[in-house]
């Protein structure tokens, strides 16, 4: 059936099962591949996106949930790569081979509308559910910490 | 990379080229088995338009190691070119580039003087161009900031101004290509710019499976739980009646030696990839297990136990033997044993396997992430029935290899299933795929007993070494080989007058690869354990003891080890010598670093190890501390002596990351068989470390010099491990000789 969903602010009618992970409808169907497929049972964080500024996991998310709802992506969350979060991301190098950090960086700027000025503590709690193989971690925090200015 | 840019081998070989400048008429054919001499043909990697647009080729794969960031960076800074105007392209898998294999840690090092030969040799080039143009010598030219200058009259002309010119000018043999004087060069232990950095912060970056081709289908693959089994029968009805789904296609067996070839099974074709995987639940398949389905993890290390404890005879070969270690233990004073066990891991990248290919009028492009794009042409070809030059592999960002991505079995699915359904495919491995269906990282057990004299001198070691051999997976054998026992056993610096190492039989039941640090791994967690075992036996400390079993700083002989050759990781002895010098530095360093001598009065509880692999020596010193929780890790010093680097900023990247790899490892990592099949299936049961498990400060430091440049990838993993269970037994009293460590502490 076709639905109607609002992706970094635009309108996208798609003709999907509304039961299909938002994963899946993003990545292949409306295009957009900044968010990734790491697990597909919210295990890793990679296909973390925002619905109404709240991060949730993609891949364990119908499509039907977001419906009448703000998705933004990783591609979204900022025109230009200015989020403060993106910059403190390129200052610090913080990526390797970077397939988790949109992942990363979502649920991080979803902490920070939250929280201006997390602690190390609630920094860890909030990204317990990302991983990175790379072993990126504690540039990670301090990336964090960059952009909340902390 | 930015979105992809699909870069036809045509665009590098044909008329895309005609207004390039340098490059023009310059790219060679090299016959299927000539090593070409790179440098001698610049064109390859370098070109240079008329409008000073300057391509660099990556000729190696970006799996987070930066060698993006570095390899062209090199090039570039030989040539004299300026970053800001060069565009990096990456290279299809082609013979006409050399090795390309991206693992063993040796894209610099294996490369670092032909990189720069080959920016030299264009820059030659340059000169000799404007030199004729101005009618002066070239030695009175120099190059530098993207143009040639000619300082006695203050004349300068781009390179773009020059490219046509100095494409006809003749190209430097190798042994006439003069090198930069090293002080000139800006990018030697720089601190370079991370070129995909922007892209990967937008979601911009391609990766394997962000590659869309028209009317593409996704595959994705039922395959035998036990490897080498086969399908019996299978019945796709309810498959096909998933909506979105188009095909079923049953691939080939597997056939030994498994090598690079798919492992069979059923694949679901799907319009998504969401149809694709319900596709393959509704399959109903029966398997035939085959004879791997014997393979139990508990039996197969009481086996390897058994076999450290009284193999005799044709089931074990002596690979290391100095003095007579045997008969000096049966007298010694003291005896200090102990038997250590290592589990299978999988690599998990973050990003599951995943290629896609088209195959159209007996010719196949593929894209794939691949650290290894010449194997995936080759076996495509294979698979296919069709010559290499009808093959062509293209290279994307990699999310992570680990080794994995080294074998192309990933790409020829692809491959064979977009000639049989007649679309382009993506074959996207689920996680639980990825876990399954790894080359596994081997499984281990050693054996060591140390003799001590009266004076409590250590006068002999006894090394008995079990694990089934990455050869396996490619000829069937099934004892280690020398390219495994130099990791750690065969090339240890031991100060000891009797050294004994043999090697047991240990047949492989599953696929064995090569994972990031490979046999170090396991041979290092053991060997520095029972080293700091050794020192609590001598009562001395740790440090002291270690530094004594390596003995005083020399170069140490083949003799001395007592073996006939070392691999040595591909390189000459005499350029990479066994340096115990290098090894004290490094060791003494992390121990500066850490305060190791104030660690009791500061009551911390530290483990140190150190270890050479890669041609690089890396010493770690880990810090744990009890919390209500459990064991936490606290605090993590890694000091590394890799030789020159390019980049590093990326070098201290990766022995940042590879501590935390590595304790993810040494914590929870465990692959275990049942029945033949792998018992863990994703992040839940194979567990990788989390950020509030990472420590909250890893000290990294890279002594940066001018020596011959080590890997840098891999050398940083194995100390972390032993260093680990050391300070674990520091805090607790309790040895660590067994990993992953969660199955016997409790890990906050």
């Amino acid at each position: 059936m076709t639905i109607r969903l609002r992706v970094n602010g635009e309108t996208k009618e798609v003709d999907v099962d509304p039961e299909m992970p938002l994963l899946w409808v993003l990545r292949d169907v409306v295009g957009l591949a900044g968010t990734k497929y790491g697990c597909g049972e919210a295990l890793c964080g990679a296909c973390t996106i925002h619905i109404d500024g709240e991060a949730i996991r993609s891949c364990v998310t119908p499509a039907r949930r977001a419906i009448d709802h703000d998705i933004t992506t990783i591609e979204g969350l900022s025109k230009d790569g200015s989020h403060p979060l993106q910059r403190a991301w390129v200052e610090l190098a913080v990526p390797q081979c970077g397939f988790c950090q949109g992942g990363h960086i979502m649920t991080a700027a979803a902490l920070l509308a939250k929280r201006r000025k997390p602690t190390d503590e609630e920094i860890d709690a909030s990204l317990a559910g990302n991983l990175c193989r790379c072993g990126t971690y504690v540039r990670i925090r301090a990336a964090v910490k960059k952009a909340a200015g902390v | 990379m930015g979105r992809i840019v699909l870069l036809r081998r045509s665009f590098l070989i044909g008329a895309g080229l005609a207004a390039a400048g340098l490059a023009v008429g310059a790219v060679p054919a090299f016959a299927e088995d000539a090593k070409p001499i790179l440098e001698e043909h610049p064109s390859l990697f370098i070109q240079i338009a008329p409008d000073g647009v300057v391509k660099i080729v990556c000729h190696r794969s970006e799996m987070g190691q930066g060698i993006r960031s570095s390899s062209p960076a090199l090039i570039a800074d030989e040539l004299g070119a300026d970053m800001a105007k060069v565009v990096i392209v990456q290279a299809d898998g082609d013979k006409k580039y050399g090795d390309q294999n991206t693992d063993g840690s040796h894209s610099i090092r294996g490369s670092y003087d032909t990189l720069r030969k080959i920016g030299a040799a264009a820059r030659m080039m340059l000169v000799a161009a404007a030199a004729k143009k101005w009618g002066v010598a070239t030695s009175a030219c120099v190059a530098h900031d993207h143009a040639v200058h000619h300082p006695p009259t203050k004349r300068s002309l781009g390179f773009g101004a020059l490219a046509e010119d100095a494409a006809k000018m003749p190209v430097p043999k190798s042994s006439a290509i003069a090198l930069r004087p090293t002080s000139e060069l800006k990018t030697k232990n720089a601190i370079l710019p991370l070129v995909d950095g922007p892209a990967i912060v937008t979601g911009r970056a391609t990766y394997g499976a962000d590659v869309r081709l028209p009317n593409m289908l996704v595959a994705v693959v039922a395959r035998p739980p036990v490897v080498g089994g086969v399908v019996a029968e299978y019945d796709a009805s309810k498959a096909l009646a998933v909506p979105g789904v188009r095909k079923v296609i049953k691939l080939p067996d597997a056939t030994r030696p498994f090598g690079f070839k798919p492992l069979g099974g059923v694949a679901v074709l799907a319009a998504h990839t969401w149809a694709a995987m319900r596709g393959r639940a509704a399959l109903d398949i029966t398997w035939n297990a085959g004879e791997n389905a014997s393979y139990e993890s508990t039996a197969y290390h009481a086996a390897m136990s058994d076999s450290l404890r009284s193999a005799t005879g044709a089931r074990v070969h002596s690979a290391r033997k100095k003095g007579d270690a045997l008969a000096t233990l049966s007298a010694a004073a003291k005896k200090v044993e102990a038997e250590y066990h290592t589990p299978h891991l999988a690599h998990v990248a973050m990003e599951p396997l995943v290629a896609v290919a088209k195959v159209e009028n007996g010719t196949c492009e593929c894209w794939a992430p691949t650290q290894n794009p010449q194997a995936a042409r080759t076996e495509v070809a294979k698979a296919l029935g069709i010559g290499e030059d009808k093959v062509a592999v293209h290279v994307t960002l990699l999310g992570g290899g680990f080794g994995r991505k080294s074998k192309p079995d990933y790409v020829v699915e692809a491959a064979l299933l977009a000639k049989e359904a007649r679309v382009p495919v993506r074959v996207q491995w689920t996680r639980e795929d990825d876990v399954r269906h790894d080359y596994y990282h081997s499984t281990s057990a050693q054996r060591f007993v140390a003799g001590l004299d009266a004076e409590n001198r250590v006068i002999a070691w006894h090394h008995r070494d079990a694990f089934p051999s990455i050869s396996s997976t490619f000829s069937g054998a099934t004892f280690g080989g020398e390219g495994e026992l130099q990791q750690g056993v065969t090339d240890l610096p031991l100060a000891i007058p009797n050294v004994l190492v043999e090697v047991c039989e240990a047949k492989a039941m599953t696929r064995i690869g090569w994972l990031r640090s490979v046999a170090n791994i396991y041979h290092a967690f053991a060997a520095q354990t029972f080293i700091d075992e050794i020192a609590h036996a001598r009562g001395m400390d740790p440090v002291d003891n270690a530094l004594d079993i390596i003995g005083p700083p020399r170069i140490v002989s083949l003799e001395e080890l007592g073996i006939a050759s070392l691999p040595n990781y591909g390189q000459p002895l005499s350029e990479h010598p066994i340096d115990t010098a290098r090894h004290h530095r490094v060791l003494k360093r992390a121990a500066e670093l850490s305060r190791w001598s104030a660690r009791k009065s500061e009551g911390r509880a530290l483990g140190i190890a150190v270890h050479r692999s890669f041609l690089t020596y890396v010493a770690v010193v880990i810090a744990v501390k009890s919390s209500p929780e459990g064991i936490r890790v606290d605090e993590a010093w890694i000091v590394a002596d890799p030789g020159t680097t390019v980049n590093i900023e990326r070098v201290r990247a990766q022995f940042e990351g590879a501590v935390v790899f590595a304790l993810g490892h040494a914590l929870f990592g465990e692959i275990t068989m049942k029945g033949g099949a792998t018992v863990q299936s994703n992040f839940r049961d194979f567990r990788i470390l989390r950020i509030g498990q990472t420590p909250r400060v890893i000290h990294v430091d890279v002594i940066a010099n001018d020596g011959p440049s080590g890997g840098v990838g891999e050398p940083g993993v194995p100390p972390v491990a032993p260093a680990l269970g050391n300070a674990i037994f520091a805090l607790t009293g309790t040895r660590i000789r067994t990993l992953p460590i969660a199955r016997s502490e409790t890990i906050a």
